[in-house]
């Protein structure tokens, strides 16, 4: 695990937010993170319904030190605050996810979306304006056609470089309940769409229609005792996905087998412990996200105590199961009153699968090494971490004696959560977000 | 962040803040005994807490559909639980014996509207923490009459049911109170705007029912239409007329489980306004709303200042 615990921290945070965690705007929230498939941009989407892109630079031969920094590329209001007056409710500009399209041409394309819309954006780079029209002049007022005596064409003429975001699809109208994922197919033409009952499969061409692949919706909603969490593609096949449930159950779906998946291929569950079962069982069972692994061969889910990693081919118990904060399950019900105990923690690869990493309280996340089986809790703060300074890993004190540098479980800040994390493709640079804040941690080079 | 008092843990989880009113009728500590009194106690707490999250409706946002699902499972859990050990019964015995008998109504859009969260931290602690907090919603809403909701209390099912009547209050972040017996039967009750609830009355006459009525009333609670009930409802033509342009289709689960209120039908101000020309006909046909005739004879002369 030697390279995880000698990580430099860089903090970066768009320009606009007000900075200390302490007295934030609710807008400034940080909601979601994603590298795209390079590594080269990160995004953010906040509870203001804003995404900000930011950029790697590029690596200058003269500043060694400052390797491939990121900063802010563009910054644009993705989604607003709506009112739905049929129900007479808001619909929220929170943005849930992000999702980036691989790259085709020299524009970059994403998927963003808050509870109800999905859209897709282009962000592209402007350089060059075009000069010396015919028809109307410098300022851009109208010239009298009768002084026009010759015609010359239009030059293109370098400019600063400005980048615009503009959205191309608007996909609406399709969900009755709240988004809380998308996924974009390996054959990047179409996505899926989740809500707690649906998951609706598009073409990202066409907008005024999508197709319903998954209903768990009971015909009697008294009956309703479960609900989808999250859904994902399988990276390389694209006709299967896999969705999670509040019961703590995957299903892998096959989109040849029916036109309606509601009959899963595969179903993974693991049978409960009778030992631990409390009242309190089934809600941290319950998956808050599940994610392929790059090369396709297991799925990792996370629930409120632990991060799973299943193997495809079983079925029945997952293959490595790492206890994130088991000292919190004493407090399950103080959890449950302040309602803690439904916050949705995400998961998430390194590029090679061996490392995972999710988040906890007080600012710590957590990264397993699963093939040295190491493990190490990290902290997120300014307090604790100078820039370029390693950082150190932290222990919680479950009981007994507490040693100096550790922190007992009942002076944890249960309001600072890392809820979303994301780990470039192919390199070790993280990107975390705590509350308004977003920490960019590099691997240290000798 | 954790609340900092006596803390006790559980035979196998948690640990639980205790219950600070402690109102235990006789009769249901004689079944307890066969409990651990403490760990029924935890339940009982646990269960308490479980109906007030269900309960505190946001008011502009559409609640967590999942966070609604874990808390309606919990509850089912624990009422099972309860079932089993005959705590239940004398419960909700003993709830009907303290609840005062009459056909009421709830508009669980007011419910939600009008819920004081400090009004309920103030009933919750006692076990039967229903009739608290029933009493709560009906005193706020003769306080809050300036807005004209005047419907806002339970359907009692008297005098055939008393069982049911007790655990009838519980109005849920969508629920209505009547009709939860359907799930039972075909479950096409609760989908009609203006349903009765004789047939509500009648299903609730046995007994043995209750455990799994106060379970379908969960569900109920939780995912069932809002609508505004009426108690013996001959169709009131200016009510009528004021459905008959909606699209029958708003009574649709789908499109009003989302919804915290029954807008679409009826708005806050709708409702005054079909009150205040229609109060003394629609309501005078119900012979078993006099208390609440009383109120609303008040509310309107209120309204109209006369």
């Amino acid at each position: 695990m030697k390279c995880f615990s000698r990580y430099l921290p860089y903090l970066f945070r768009p320009p606009s937010t007000i900075l200390s965690s302490t007295c934030h705007t609710e807008a400034d929230i940080i909601s979601t993170v994603e590298f795209n498939s390079s590594g080269e941009l990160l995004a953010t989407g906040d509870k203001g319904g804003r995404v900000v892109v930011f950029q790697r630079e590029q690596e200058s031969k003269s500043q060694p030190q400052r390797r491939g920094e990121y900063n802010v590329y563009s910054t644009f209001q993705s989604h607003e605050p709506e009112f739905d007056y049929l129900k007479s409710l808001e619909i929220e500009e929170k943005i849930n996810k992000i999702k980036w399209l691989p790259q085709q041409n020299a524009a970059y394309f994403l998927l963003s979306t808050n509870d109800k819309t999905v859209k897709l954006w282009k962000i592209s780079e402007r350089d060059k304006r075009p000069e010396g029209y015919n028809l109307k002049d410098e300022d851009g007022r109208i010239r009298n056609p009768s002084t026009i005596t010759s015609l010359r064409v239009p030059v293109l003429q370098p400019m600063d470089l400005m980048v615009e975001a503009t959205a191309r699809r608007v996909f609406s109208n399709a969900h009755t309940y709240h988004i809380n994922s998308i996924s974009v197919n390996s054959d990047l033409q179409t996505f899926i769409s989740t809500d707690d009952l649906r998951v609706n499969l598009w073409n990202l061409e066409i907008t005024d229609r999508s197709f319903n692949i998954v209903d768990i919706k009971p015909a009697n909603m008294e009956e309703l005792t479960e609900v989808i969490t999250s859904a994902e593609f399988h990276p390389q096949q694209c006709h299967t996905f896999a969705y999670s449930s509040s019961k703590g159950s995957i299903r892998l779906c096959d989109m040849r087998q029916a036109a309606l998946c509601d009959k899963h291929c595969k179903y993974f569950e693991e049978p409960e412990d009778p030992s631990t079962r409390s009242f309190f069982s089934e809600i941290i069972s319950s998956i808050s996200d599940v994610k392929f692994s790059h090369n396709g061969r297991y799925l990792m889910t996370r629930d409120y105590l632990t991060v799973k990693v299943w193997d495809l081919q079983m079925e029945n118990k997952p293959l490595e199961t790492y206890q994130v904060h088991d000292y919190l399950r004493g407090k399950l019900c103080s959890l449950y009153e302040n309602d803690c105990i439904f916050d949705k923690f995400e998961c998430v690869w390194n590029g090679s699968d061996s490392v995972i990493m999710t988040g906890s309280y007080n600012n710590f996340f957590r990264m397993f090494d699963r093939n040295t089986k190491r493990d190490v809790t990290l902290e997120a703060s300014r307090e604790n971490s100078k820039p370029r300074a390693i950082l150190k890993p932290r222990k919680v004190c479950v009981g007994g004696k507490r040693r100096k540098d550790e922190i007992s479980v009942d002076s944890l800040d249960f309001s600072k959560k890392i809820l979303h994390t994301t780990w470039h493709p192919h390199e070790n640079i993280i990107a975390v977000a705590a509350t308004n804040n977003l920490y960019i941690f590099q691997d240290k080079v000798n | 962040m954790f609340p900092k008092g006596t803390k006790r843990k559980f035979s196998d989880s948690g640990e639980e803040p205790v219950p600070s009113g402690d109102q235990v009728p006789a009769a249901s500590t004689a079944a307890a005994r066969t409990l651990s009194s403490s760990y029924s106690l935890q339940r009982q707490s646990l269960l308490d807490m479980s109906l007030i999250k269900l309960q505190l409706c946001h008011m502009l946002v559409e609640p967590n559909l999942c966070r609604s699902v874990l808390i309606a499972n919990t509850v089912r859990q624990i009422q099972e639980e309860m079932t089993q050990d005959g705590t239940w019964q004398i419960m909700t015995q003993a709830l009907a014996a303290a609840q005062c008998p009459a056909d009421r109504l709830v508009a669980t859009e007011v419910l939600c509207r009008q819920t004081d969260p400090a009004v309920q931290a103030s009933q919750s602690p006692k076990p039967f923490s229903v009739v608290g907090l029933e009493e709560g919603y009906h005193t706020e809403e003769v306080v809050m009459e300036g807005d004209g909701e005047t419907e806002v209390t339970m359907s009692t099912l008297s005098p055939v049911s008393p069982q049911l009547s007790s655990t009838s209050y519980l109005a849920g972040p969508f629920g209505m109170g009547p009709c939860w017996e359907e799930e039972e039967e075909d479950g096409d009750c609760e989908e009609d705007e203006e349903e009765d609830s004789e047939e509500c009355v009648s299903e609730g006459e046995e007994a043995e029912r209750d455990h799994l009525s106060a379970d379908s009333r969960t569900g109920e609670q939780v995912f069932g239409t809002f609508e505004i009930k009426h108690p013996a409802p001959p169709p009131d033509p200016a009510l009528e007329e004021l459905f008959s342009d909606v699209d029958p289709s708003y009574y649709d689960l789908d499109t009003v489980l989302t919804g915290m209120q029954s807008a679409p039908k009826m708005g806050p101000y709708d409702l005054l306004e079909s009150l205040s020309s229609h109060a003394p006909t629609a309501l005078s046909s119900s012979t078993s709303c006099r208390s609440d005739l009383n109120e609303l004879d008040h509310i309107m002369e209120i309204i109209v200042g006369s």
